[in-house]
C-alpha cells in the first residue's frame, strides 16, 4: 500500500516541484510583494507593510494610461472581432469551392510571430520622412490627409493597435466558429427552409442560439487575452511604450519589474494583482451574463 | 395561368437572390483574404528590394523588377540571425520534450494510479489553471535572477515545461482508455512504465500532437520572458532579436533587411503549418487559446 | 392536392475525385399520387426514397424531369414557395425553443398579407397541437419531452401552416417498437382528418402496408411497383418486390418448367399453362402451403413453432435458396413435429414464377392436376 502511494507521487514528482517552485510559490509571494512597502531589490529589504504600492499604482499616471489604453483595447477588439469572425464564419459555412482554401489564409496570422509581423504593420502604417507609408498613400488616394499612425495622435496610435491585434486574434475566432457552425445539423436548416424562413432569421433565430455557448466562450476568452495585450503594442510602438502613450496594463507590470523603469516589483506586483481582480470580475460578469442567455 | 407566371416570377427571384448571395459572400472573404495575406506579401516583397531602391521610392510600389537576395545575406551578417534562430529552436526543443515527459508522467499518475491524495491533489491542479502567468512571472523573475540563472538556457527554459492545461488535456484522453487494457497488460507482468510507454502513449499519440503543436507555436512566439531574462544577445530568442534588430541592428532604418530577418523568422512555423494543416487547426480548435 | 412526378431523376456527382462515375439516386421516376391520399415510398436503405422526398419538397433539385402540384409546374420552385410540411427522420426540432415556439415558427415566417398576429398564431398551434394531442405541453423544451410527443410536436409543426402536401421521413424509425405502432396509427388518423395528401417514406414494410393507400416499392432509385399495398403484395412484378413485402418473407426456391409441370427438385408440384419449358424462380408465400400426407413438396422438418393462433413450420429443402422454409398455417391442422419429414401442396395463387436471369415475374395459369 505505501509502496502505491509512493509511485503515484513519484510520478507526478516533476510536474509539482516546477509547479511549486514557478506557480504556487510565485503566487503566494506575489501578494507578499504587493504589501511590501519600501523594497529595494538590491538589499532585498523593505521598510513596512501596507498598502501604499496600490495606492501609488493607482495613482501613478503612466498607470491611468495604461488602464485607460487596456480598456479601449477591450472595448473596442473584443466585439469587432468576435461579430467580424462571426460574420466570415458564416460566409465561409455557406459557400463550398474554395472553402479550404479561406480557411488556411485565414489561419495564417494564428501561426506568426506577433513581434515580427507587427513590424510589417508598422512600416505599412508608418510615416517617415523618406515616405508615407502605403497606408497614408491610400487615404491620400480616396482624398485624406495623411496621419503617422506609429508616432502621431493618440487616436491614430490607438486604431493601429486595434487593426493589429483584430488581425491577430481573427484566426482562432473563426476556426472555432466555423467549427461550431458546421456541427449545427444541416436537418435544421432544411427544416427551416421548408418553412420559408429568410436568412436573417435562420441566423438569429436557430444559427445564433445554437452557437451561443461557442460565442460565450469567444467573448470570455476575448477578454482575458485582450486584457493582457502587450506584446502587439511593443511589436508596433518599440519597448518604451509609456513614451508613445501606448502602454497596456502588462506592459506597466514590466516597465515597473524590469527596462530602464524598472526594479519596483512591489508596484509590479500591486498592478498585476489590480489586473487579475479586473479579470476575475468581468469573467465573474460575463459568465453570468452567459447563463442567462446560453440555453443549454 | 396567372398562377404559373407567378411561379415563374419566384423561380427567377430565387436565382438571382443566390448569385447576388454568392457576389456579396465571395468579395466578403476575399476582401478579409488579402487584408490577411497583404502583410506577407509587403514583407516578402519589401525583402527583396535593395536598400537602395526602397529609400528611393516615396511612393512605394507593389512589385519589383530587380529582386535581389542581398537582405537575406546582411540579415545573417550584419545581426546574428543565425544565433537567434538556432537559440530559439534549441529553446523550442527543450522545452517541449521536457514538457512532455512531465506531463505524461503526471497525467498518467492522475488517470491509472491510485494513491492517497489524488483526488485534492487534481482539484488543486485544476485551481491552478485559472491563475494568468503575468500574477506569477514577477517572483519567478527574482528567483531566475537569484539562482544567478539570468542569461541561461536553464532560466529560460526551467518556468514553461509544465502546463497546468495540457496535463489535464492528457490526463482526460489517458482516462477514456478501458481499465481492461491495464489489468491485461498487468496479467501479463507488464510494468507501469512499459504500459505507458507502449499502451497509453500511442492510443494517445493525437492529443500528443495537438499538444505538441501548440507548444512549439507558443514557444516559437515567446517574448515577454526571454525579455525579461536575457539582456546579452547571444541568448536572444527570434521574438527579442527582432526586437533588437529593430532598435539597434542594421543601422538607421534598413527595412529590407529587416523585413528579410522577419521573413527568415515567419517561414519556419508556415511551412509547418502548411504541412500539417489539418493537424495544426484541429489541434488549436481543442486546445487553442490566444485572443 | 394532386401531385405529378414526371421522368423525375437525380444524379449526385461521385464520391471520388477524378472517377466520373455518377450515383443515380433517383432514376425516370413517374408516379401520380391522387389528392388526399396517404402514399408510402418504401424500399431498402440507399434506394433513393429519401431523396424522391426531398425533390418533392424542393430540398433537391432534380436533374431531369418535372413535378407538377396539381397543375403548377413547380419543379425549380424553392420549397418555401410550394406550401409543403416536412416532417424529417430526427424530427429537427429546434432545442432552445418551446413546443408552442417550435410549432409556431413556420407562421412567423408569413409576411405581407398572409402576416398572422400574435394571438392567431397561437391558436393556431393550439389547434395544431390539439390535432396530435399535445395540449398540456406547449411551454416545454423538446428534451424534455419523449420520442413520440418530439414526434408529434414535430407533425404538428409540419401542419400548422395548413400545407398542400404533408412529407414525413422515416416518421417511426427512432421510436421503440410499441410507440411505433401507436404512431402510426396516429399518422393514419391525422391524415384522415386533415385529407391533406401525405408522403412518407420507409424502409418497414409493414409499416407502409398496414396505413398507407398506396404503396411504390423502390430499388436502385428506380419504382418497381406502384399501388395498393394488398394489391402489391398479392401480384408482385419481380422477384425484388415479392421477397421486400411480406413477414415472414416469401420462400424461394429453384425451379423448373417442363411439360406443363413446375418441378422442383425431382417433385412435380403444380401443373401450369401460358409459359414455356425454362429453368425459374420460384417464389412461395408462407401461408401458400398446406399440410397434405399425399401432398407433391417433401421438405425436411427443423421444428414448429407455436404461434397461437397459427403455427410455423420450419424445415429445409435442397431447392431452397435460403436456409430454411418458413410456413404459417392453420393451427387445427395436424402437423406432427418429430416427423423427419413433412409433405406440403401449394395454393397456386400464393406461388410466384420468376425469370431465374432478370428477376421478372413469369404469368401462369395453374392447372388442375
Amino acid at each position: 500500500m505505501d509502496n502505491k502511494n509512493l509511485k503515484g507521487w513519484l510520478y507526478l514528482l516533476p510536474a509539482f516541484l516546477f509547479l511549486g517552485i514557478f506557480m504556487i510559490y510565485p503566487l503566494i509571494d506575489v501578494f507578499v510583494y504587493s504589501f511590501e512597502e519600501g523594497y529595494n531589490s538590491a538589499s532585498q529589504t523593505f521598510s513596512g507593510t501596507g498598502l501604499y504600492n496600490y495606492s501609488y499604482v493607482l495613482h501613478d499616471p503612466y498607470f491611468l494610461q495604461a488602464v485607460q489604453n487596456t480598456l479601449l483595447l477591450v472595448g473596442i477588439t473584443v466585439p469587432l472581432s468576435t461579430g467580424l469572425a462571426l460574420l466570415i464564419s458564416v460566409a465561409l459555412s455557406s459557400i463550398k469551392p474554395l472553402r479550404n482554401l479561406f480557411q488556411t489564409v485565414y489561419f495564417l496570422p494564428y501561426v506568426t510571430n506577433t513581434l515580427a509581423v507587427g513590424l510589417v504593420f508598422m512600416i505599412l502604417f508608418k510615416k517617415t520622412p523618406y515616405s508615407d507609408g502605403l497606408v497614408n498613400l491610400l487615404i491620400q488616394t480616396f482624398g485624406g490627409d495623411s496621419v503617422d499612425f506609429i508616432g502621431g495622435p493618440y487616436w491614430a496610435k490607438m486604431f493601429v493597435l486595434c487593426f493589429y491585434t483584430v488581425w491577430v486574434v481573427m484566426p482562432f475566432k473563426i476556426l472555432i466558429l466555423t467549427s461550431a457552425l458546421a456541427s449545427v445539423s444541416q436537418t435544421y436548416y432544411n427544416a427551416a427552409r421548408v418553412d420559408g424562413t429568410p436568412r436573417w432569421r435562420i441566423f438569429t433565430r436557430i444559427t445564433l442560439p445554437m452557437i451561443s455557448p461557442m460565442v460565450f466562450y469567444l467573448v470570455i476568452t476575448g477578454f482575458i487575452g485582450a486584457f493582457k495585450a502587450y506584446s502587439d503594442a511593443v511589436a508596433l510602438f518599440g519597448t518604451d511604450l509609456n513614451a508613445s502613450e501606448m502602454n497596456t496594463i502588462v506592459g506597466y507590470v514590466y516597465d515597473m519589474l524590469y527596462g530602464d523603469s524598472g526594479g519596483y516589483p512591489s508596484y509590479a506586483s500591486a498592478a498585476a494583482i489590480i489586473l487579475f481582480a479586473i479579470v476575475l470580475t468581468i469573467t465573474c460578469i460575463n459568465l453570468l451574463v452567459s447563463k442567462k442567455h446560453v440555453h443549454y | 395561368m396567372s398562377q404559373k407566371t407567378n411561379y415563374q416570377k419566384i423561380e427567377k427571384r430565387a436565382r438571382a437572390g443566390k448569385i447576388i448571395s454568392n457576389i456579396i459572400l465571395y468579395t466578403l472573404l476575399t476582401l478579409w483574404g488579402l487584408i490577411v495575406l497583404f502583410p506577407f506579401y509587403w514583407m516578402l516583397l519589401t525583402s527583396v528590394k535593395s536598400y537602395g531602391s526602397y529609400n528611393a521610392e516615396h511612393v512605394p510600389s507593389f512589385f519589383t523588377l530587380s529582386p535581389t537576395l542581398q537582405n537575406y545575406v546582411d540579415a545573417f551578417t550584419t545581426v546574428s540571425l543565425g544565433k537567434y534562430l538556432l537559440n530559439t529552436l534549441l529553446f523550442t526543443l527543450s522545452t517541449t520534450a521536457i514538457m512532455l515527459a512531465v506531463i505524461t508522467l503526471a497525467a498518467f499518475a492522475f488517470a491509472r494510479l491510485d494513491f492517497r491524495g489524488k483526488h485534492l491533489m487534481f482539484t488543486m491542479f485544476l485551481s491552478l489553471m485559472m491563475i494568468p502567468n503575468e500574477l506569477v512571472v514577477i517572483t519567478n523573475f527574482t528567483t531566475i535572477t537569484n539562482l544567478g540563472m539570468r542569461n541561461t538556457f536553464l532560466g529560460l527554459i526551467l518556468p514553461s515545461v509544465t502546463s497546468v492545461f495540457y496535463i489535464y488535456l492528457l490526463k482526460e484522453n489517458f482516462a477514456q482508455i478501458p481499465d481492461e487494457l491495464y489489468y491485461a497488460a498487468k496479467v501479463d507482468g507488464t510494468s507501469d512504465l512499459r504500459y505507458l510507454r507502449r499502451v497509453m502513449i500511442p492510443i494517445c499519440k493525437p492529443t500528443l500532437i495537438t499538444i505538441l503543436i501548440l507548444k512549439i507555436i507558443e514557444c516559437w512566439n515567446s517574448y515577454v520572458w526571454p525579455r525579461l531574462i536575457t539582456d546579452n544577445p547571444d541568448y536572444y530568442l527570434v521574438s527579442n532579436g527582432i526586437q533588437e534588430i529593430r532598435e539597434n541592428g542594421f543601422g538607421r532604418e534598413n527595412i529590407p533587411a529587416m523585413m528579410a530577418a522577419v521573413v527568415v523568422i515567419s517561414v519556419p512555423l508556415i511551412v509547418l503549418f502548411l504541412i500539417f494543416r489539418r493537424k495544426v487547426m484541429a489541434g488549436v480548435a481543442r486546445g487553442g487559446t490566444k485572443g | 392536392m394532386k401531385i405529378l412526378l414526371q421522368n423525375l431523376t437525380k444524379k449526385f456527382p461521385g464520391r471520388g475525385k477524378k472517377s466520373s462515375s455518377e450515383v443515380i439516386a433517383v432514376n425516370n421516376f413517374t408516379f401520380e399520387i391522387p389528392d388526399g391520399k396517404l402514399v408510402g415510398l418504401l424500399g431498402p436503405s440507399g434506394c433513393g426514397k429519401s431523396t424522391a422526398l426531398n425533390l418533392i419538397c424542393g430540398l433537391l433539385k432534380p436533374t431531369d424531369g418535372k413535378i407538377f402540384f396539381g397543375e403548377d409546374d413547380v419543379t425549380n420552385l424553392p420549397p418555401e414557395h410550394r406550401g409543403v410540411g416536412l416532417v424529417f427522420q430526427n424530427y429537427a426540432l429546434y432545442p432552445h425553443l418551446t413546443v408552442l415556439k417550435n410549432i409556431t415558427f413556420p407562421l412567423e415566417n408569413l409576411r405581407g398579407a398572409d402576416k398572422l398576429s400574435r394571438e392567431e398564431m397561437e391558436k393556431r398551434a393550439l389547434e395544431a397541437a390539439k390535432l396530435v394531442q399535445l395540449e398540456g405541453l406547449m411551454d416545454r423544451k423538446p428534451s424534455e419531452l419523449s420520442g413520440g410527443q418530439q414526434q408529434r410536436v414535430a407533425i404538428a409543426r409540419a401542419l400548422v401552416k395548413s400545407p398542400k402536401v404533408l412529407l414525413l421521413d422515416e416518421p417511426l424509425s427512432n421510436l421503440d417498437a410499441r410507440l411505433r405502432l401507436q404512431t402510426r396509427e396516429e399518422i393514419r388518423r391525422i391524415q384522415r382528418q386533415t385529407g391533406v395528401t401525405t408522403v412518407f417514406v420507409t424502409h418497414d414494410q409493414e409499416e407502409a402496408m398496414s396505413i398507407s393507400d398506396m404503396i411504390v416499392v423502390m430499388k436502385e432509385g428506380v419504382a418497381q411497383q406502384i399501388g395498393r399495398p394488398q394489391e402489391v403484395y398479392d401480384e408482385p412484378v419481380n422477384l425484388f418486390v415479392a421477397k421486400f413485402l411480406g413477414t415472414p418473407p416469401i420462400n424461394i426456391f429453384r425451379g423448373q418448367v417442363s411439360g406443363g409441370r413446375l418441378y422442383i427438385g425431382e417433385e412435380a408440384v403444380l401443373a401450369l399453362e401460358g409459359t414455356t419449358d425454362r429453368e425459374v424462380t420460384v417464389g412461395i408465400r408462407p401461408e401458400g402451403f398446406i399440410p397434405r400426407e399425399d401432398g407433391p413438396l417433401t421438405c425436411h422438418m427443423t421444428r414448429v413453432e407455436v404461434m397461437g393462433r397459427d403455427i410455423s413450420v420450419v424445415s429445409t429443402h435442397p431447392c431452397s435458396a435460403t436456409v430454411s422454409i418458413r410456413s404459417i398455417i392453420n393451427a387445427e391442422s395436424m402437423v406432427d413435429p418429430d416427423a423427419r419429414t413433412v409433405r406440403f401442396s401449394i395454393k397456386p395463387h400464393k406461388l410466384y414464377l420468376f425469370d431465374s436471369e432478370t428477376g421478372e415475374r413469369i404469368p401462369f395459369t395453374a392447372r388442375v392436376c
